[in-house]
Order: C-alpha cells, then sequence, then structure tokens
C-alpha cells in the first residue's frame, strides 16, 4: 500500500496564510505531496480543508508563503492559468453546471484539451454506467449520487495530473461511500495523484498514503496513514474511538 | 426588478387584500381587452375598420418592428445572463451601429454605388454598423464595467445609465442634433411580393429574414460553439466556469461583443424601417428591447426574441384592435402605450415574464 515517497513533488504549501478580509484561516500550512500519492486532509468543520482546496487553485490567495505546482510558484495566478498545469478538482457540493445536460457538463471538463478525448469519455461513462443513461438529462435534476458521479466524471475529463476532491463521499449511501474510496484508488493508480479533504477518516486513511490534520487553519498532525492510523492521539480525536 | 420577480414566489401568505386588488386589475384588464377587440370587431363587421389587407400589414410591419426589437433585447438578456445587471447604455449601442453606418451609406451615395449596387452597399452599412456596436459594447464593458466586477450589482447598474447618456452626448458632440437620413432605397424594395398569401413589402420581407437568420445564428451560437459553451457556464458559475480553464474575462468581452454584433445588425435594420437616425435613436427601441426581454424572462434568449416579436406585434396590431374598439381616433400613434401596457399586463399575469425566467438560485434576491 504505502508507496515510495521519492515522486516529485507535484503539489507543495510553504508557509502558507489566508485570510477572509481580517479573519485569519490557514496559519502557516506547509504540505507536500509527491506524484502518484493519495493524501487525505481531514479535520473538523470550519477547520480551513475547502480553503486549503481553494487556495491551491487561486480561488483564495495566500497572504503570505507560497503554493507550487510542479515545482513552480503559482502565487497570483488567475484559476484558470493555474488548471492549466494539470490540476482539476471535484468542488464541495458539487456545482455542476445545472442548466446544460450530463453530456455537455463532462465536454466542458475537457474544455482545455484538444484532439480526440473519447477514450477518457468512454473510461469516464464506464466507470459511471448510470451516466450513460443520464447523458441529455440536464444536471440540475440529478439526484444527489448522480451529480457526484458526474462531477467526478467532468473532472477527470480534464485528464488531470492532480485531482483535489472535496468530501468526494458527502452525502453518499453507505455501500456507495465504499465504492467511492475504491475508485479514487482505481482514479489513482491509473497515474493520477490524488489530494482528498475527507470527514471518514477511517475510511481516508485506509486509502491514503499519507494524511494532514488541519485544525483551526493549522497543520496538527502530519504522518503517514499508517502511523496516523495507529496515533493514539488521532484515535481519539478523529478515529471515532473513545478514552 | 429581480425583487418583485422574484417575490411571487417567495411572499406566498401577502395579505389577501393584494391578492384581490390584483385579481381586480386582472379581470378589469380582460375586460378592457375583451370589450376593445369586440367593439373593433363590430366596427369591423359593420364596415368602418381597416380593411383585411390593412390588417395583414399591420401584423408583418410589427413583425419586422419585433425582429429589431428581439435582436437588441439579446443584448440585454446576455449581459444580464452574465453579469447580473441590465446595461442600460445598450440602446445606445444599437445608436451607434445604426449612426456610423449612416455615414457609409452617404459615402456610398455620394459616390452613386448605392444606386448600381444597392445589396452590397447595404451589406458594407450593415457590416461597419456591426463592427461598431460590438466595439462600442466592447469599450464600455473594458472601460465602464470591469472595474466594477464584484461590486453590488445596483452600481453598475446606474454606472451604465450614466454610460448611456455619455454615449448620446457624446454622438450628439461629435456629429450634431440633427437626424440624418440614409439615402433613399430603390423603388423595388417598396414593391409587395406575394409569400404564404401575405402580400408583403420587400423592405418589411428583408426585416424579417434578417432577424430570423441573425436569431438562428446566435442560438447555434450559443448551443453549439466552444465560446458559446463557455458563455453559458460563465452565465452559471464564475468559479466553476475558471476552474475548468475558462479565461472568465475574456468571455464576457466575447459576450458584449456578440451582444453588440446583434444590436448593430438591429441598426441597420432601423435604417432600412425608418432611414433617419440621430444621437436620441438608441432610447425608445432600447427601452423597448428592455420591455421585450422582461416580456420573455430577463436571461432566457429564446425569450428575448420571442418577447420581442411579440412586443412588435402588439404595438403593430394592438392600438387597432383594441383601442380601436372604444372609438379613440388616431389610435396608431399609442402605440408605445399599448406596448408598455402589454408588459404591465404580462407582468401582473405571470410575473417572470412569458417564457419564465431563468435564474440561478444566488440571483433571486
Ligand atoms: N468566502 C468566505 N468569507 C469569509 N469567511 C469564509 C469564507 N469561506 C470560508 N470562510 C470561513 O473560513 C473558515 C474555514 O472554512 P472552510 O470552508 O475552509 O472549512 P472546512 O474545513 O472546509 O469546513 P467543512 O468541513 O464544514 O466543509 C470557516 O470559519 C468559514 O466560515
Ligand atoms: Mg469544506
Amino acid at each position: 500500500m504505502s508507496r515510495p515517497a521519492d515522486g516529485a513533488p507535484v503539489l507543495e504549501f510553504r508557509g502558507v496564510h489566508t485570510h477572509y478580509g481580517p479573519v485569519h484561516i490557514l496559519k502557516d500550512v506547509d504540505i507536500s505531496i509527491r506524484e502518484g500519492q493519495i493524501v487525505c486532509l481531514l479535520g473538523g468543520n470550519a477547520s480551513g480543508k475547502t480553503t486549503t482546496l481553494k487556495t491551491v487553485l487561486g480561488m483564495v490567495v495566500p497572504t503570505a508563503g507560497d503554493v507550487l505546482v510542479g515545482g513552480e510558484s503559482v502565487n497570483g495566478w488567475r484559476t484558470a492559468d493555474i488548471v492549466k498545469l494539470g490540476v482539476s478538482m471535484v468542488p464541495e457540493n458539487r456545482r455542476l453546471f445545472k442548466r446544460m445536460t450530463v453530456k455537455e457538463n463532462l465536454e466542458i471538463g475537457a474544455y482545455l484539451r484538444s484532439g480526440d478525448m473519447s477514450a477518457d469519455y468512454d473510461r469516464v461513462l464506464e466507470m459511471f454506467p448510470r451516466l450513460k443513461e443520464r447523458l441529455g438529462q440536464r444536471a440540475g435534476t440529478l439526484s444527489g449520487g448522480e451529480q457526484q458521479m458526474a462531477a467526478v466524471g467532468r473532472a477527470l475529463m480534464a485528464d488531470p495530473k492532480v485531482l483535489l476532491m472535496d468530501e468526494p463521499s458527502m452525502g453518499l449511501a453507505p455501500v456507495l461511500v465504499a465504492q467511492n474510496f475504491e475508485l479514487i484508488q482505481q482514479i489513482n493508480e491509473a497515474g493520477t495523484t490524488v489530494f482528498v479533504v475527507e470527514q471518514n477518516a477511517n475510511m481516508a486513511l485506509s486509502i491514503a498514503d499519507y494524511g494532514y490534520v488541519l485544525q483551526t487553519g493549522r497543520v496538527v498532525l502530519a504522518d503517514t496513514a499508517a502511523n496516523l492510523l495507529a496515533n493514539p492521539e488521532m484515535r481519539r480525536a478523529y478515529l471515532g474511538e473513545s478514552g | 426588478m429581480t425583487a418583485s420577480a422574484a417575490g411571487a414566489g417567495r411572499y406566498k401568505r401577502r395579505p389577501g387584500w393584494v391578492d384581490a386588488f390584483l385579481w381586480i386589475v386582472r379581470i378589469g384588464a380582460l375586460v378592457v381587452l375583451v370589450w376593445g377587440v369586440a367593439g373593433t370587431v363590430v366596427q369591423g363587421i359593420a364596415g368602418e375598420g381597416p380593411t383585411g389587407e390593412a390588417w395583414r400589414d399591420l401584423v408583418v410591419a410589427g413583425i419586422a418592428q419585433g425582429a429589431m426589437y428581439g435582436l437588441i433585447a439579446l443584448g440585454y438578456s446576455m449581459v444580464y445572463g452574465v453579469l447580473g445587471f441590465i446595461n442600460f447604455a445598450h440602446g445606445e449601442v444599437f445608436m451607434a451601429g445604426g449612426m456610423v453606418g449612416f455615414f457609409v451609406a452617404n459615402y456610398l451615395w455620394d459616390i452613386r454605388f448605392w444606386e448600381t449596387d444597392f445589396v452590397l452597399s447595404v451589406l458594407l452599412v450593415l457590416v461597419t454598423s456591426i463592427l461598431t456596436s460590438a466595439l462600442v459594447a466592447v469599450i464600455v464593458e473594458r472601460v465602464a464595467y470591469r472595474p466594477l466586477r464584484g461590486s453590488p450589482r445596483l452600481i453598475p447598474l446606474i454606472t451604465s445609465i450614466g454610460i448611456s447618456f455619455f454615449l448620446q452626448y457624446t454622438f450628439a458632440g461629435l456629429f450634431g442634433v440633427a437626424v440624418k437620413n440614409y439615402p433613399p432605397p430603390p423603388d423595388y424594395m417598396r414593391n409587395r411580393i406575394g409569400i404564404l398569401g401575405l402580400q408583403i413589402e420587400v423592405t418589411k420581407l428583408v426585416v424579417i429574414v434578417v432577424g430570423a437568420a441573425a436569431m438562428i445564428g446566435l442560438y447555434l451560437f450559443v448551443e453549439k460553439t466552444r465560446t458559446g459553451r463557455s458563455i453559458r457556464a460563465v452565465a452559471e458559475d464564475k468559479e466553476m466556469a475558471a476552474l475548468m480553464g475558462i479565461d472568465v474575462d475574456r468571455t464576457i468581452v466575447a459576450t458584449f461583443a456578440v451582444g453588440g454584433a446583434m444590436a448593430g445588425i438591429a441598426g441597420t435594420l432601423w435604417a432600412l424601417l425608418f432611414r433617419g437616425v440621430s444621437f436620441i435613436t438608441g432610447f425608445l427601441p432600447g427601452i423597448k428591447a428592455f420591455t421585450a426581454a422582461v416580456l420573455g424572462g430577463v436571461g432566457n434568449l429564446t425569450g428575448a426574441m420571442a418577447g420581442g416579436v411579440l412586443l412588435g406585434l402588439f404595438e403593430g396590431v394592438g392600438p387597432q384592435l383594441v383601442l380601436a374598439g372604444f372609438g379613440i381616433p388616431g389610435v396608431s400613434q399609442l402605440k408605445d402605450v399599448v406596448a408598455f401596457t402589454a408588459l404591465v399586463l404580462v407582468l401582473i399575469f405571470k410575473p417572470t415574464g412569458l417564457f419564465g425566467e431563468r435564474l440561478s438560485a444566488e440571483d433571486r434576491a
């Protein structure tokens, strides 16, 4: 399971701080994600997980520190330009283009690419056969689970090097949650680095190589997934173990 | 306006007397409508009203004018779609096209090309008008609206009113306040040709055909092309659009350019229909087109086109059909009254516009 940590870093935070107006959110965050890894970001509500992902994409601009994608500092870059480096996201609450059809949502995921995308298209439909029957349906009318599939599909259509996922199992039925984690592994095995935010710490750590724990905007724990799973403090605070 | 449109859904528990009042207005409106139409029909039977031929002319003229309103209305709707405010300077974008087109037409007349090759001349005027309107729209976006991006919607709205006056008086200052008449079209433009059992004047036919072609073109552009899709994505969710790699600023520029181009086409159609242009020409058609956009449901492009044609029909046929029934003299001068009354009535009966309003949740203030 645990992959060698010798891939090149594809995503790094170096001493990153962010603010929403006067409110200090991320505080001196250091993160390093290597090629081919699955890294999970854990933490309670409002600890700054979504803010971290948005910071990668320039939707939130760091007030100090550096964000590096593929070794290049992307501070001050526009989202559309950062995406060109091969970063894609399944955002919190899916945020599909509701007035567009499922098919259009998938196609717009490949907006930046040219040439033949049919292989990726087929791959997405193979991954989510449910979507195949719903290609002409407006995305806004999909069920929550279907929207999740379409959002993952849309992100995969960009053929990303790094995939950011913000609580992909939120709102899914328990059996789908397990499937969802299998899916993340499958995506990763196909060569995509995954940075996933999760509330479901046990499951997330069971597939991840490395984990970070945020608390009020600070990284309080950072270790291999195996060590985190064994860490008593971690077990008490996040893995639902009492005593 | 957003608030009032969305209000219908929100204030479900409004006091009973408001409902009662609205129903009285609705019923009253219906009674007036039916009474007027009945009166006109009675006159017709008595052989007093306009002939059948005259009625058909009113319909055709209404559709032609409506096609023009529809083209302008698209610009209001598209900008509302991506930026969420009504660009009141859009009437002036239309005027700019018609105005600059006039100078080209006049030059072609001077070199006697207008008479030799009218079709090519009109095409040249059309291209000039499209380019001018698109350029003005894009410059206005860049200079006036982009710096206001992210501020409350009321601010660009008020700015657009300022820009509207700025453009009017800039054109007045540059070209004078007198009405400029396009050179006369060749006689055959006033001939009538029979189509679908109607005798249609060539001018009107050209206006309707060009208007319809432009609308179909725009529809295909928005639905089928990559830029069209990015316009729809930006209209729906700018942050997600950027996440797809779409350049939001460029897409907004494209929206203004395309909306401007449609207004430019309308500028040439106006010249074909009425010939006269001046710095003030954008005002009334602009307000009417805005009305058409509201009528069809703001933000909905098909609605804007249909709203334009309907408004043109209302004002073409409405005065004769409803007002003449009451024995009011000189009804054709009351077309503006009819147009705006139609707006008010539609909004009372169906506050979201005839074709519903496509608003994203965060737009429902
Ligand atoms: N646009 C914003 N403006 C102001 N404050 C914000 C904004 N977005 C987030 N915040 C605040 O920043 C803090 C961190 O938010 P964030 O969304 O990153 O939390 P999270 O860890 O993703 O939480 P959750 O698990 O509930 O999704 C919260 O207190 C939130 O209220
Ligand atoms: Mg979150």
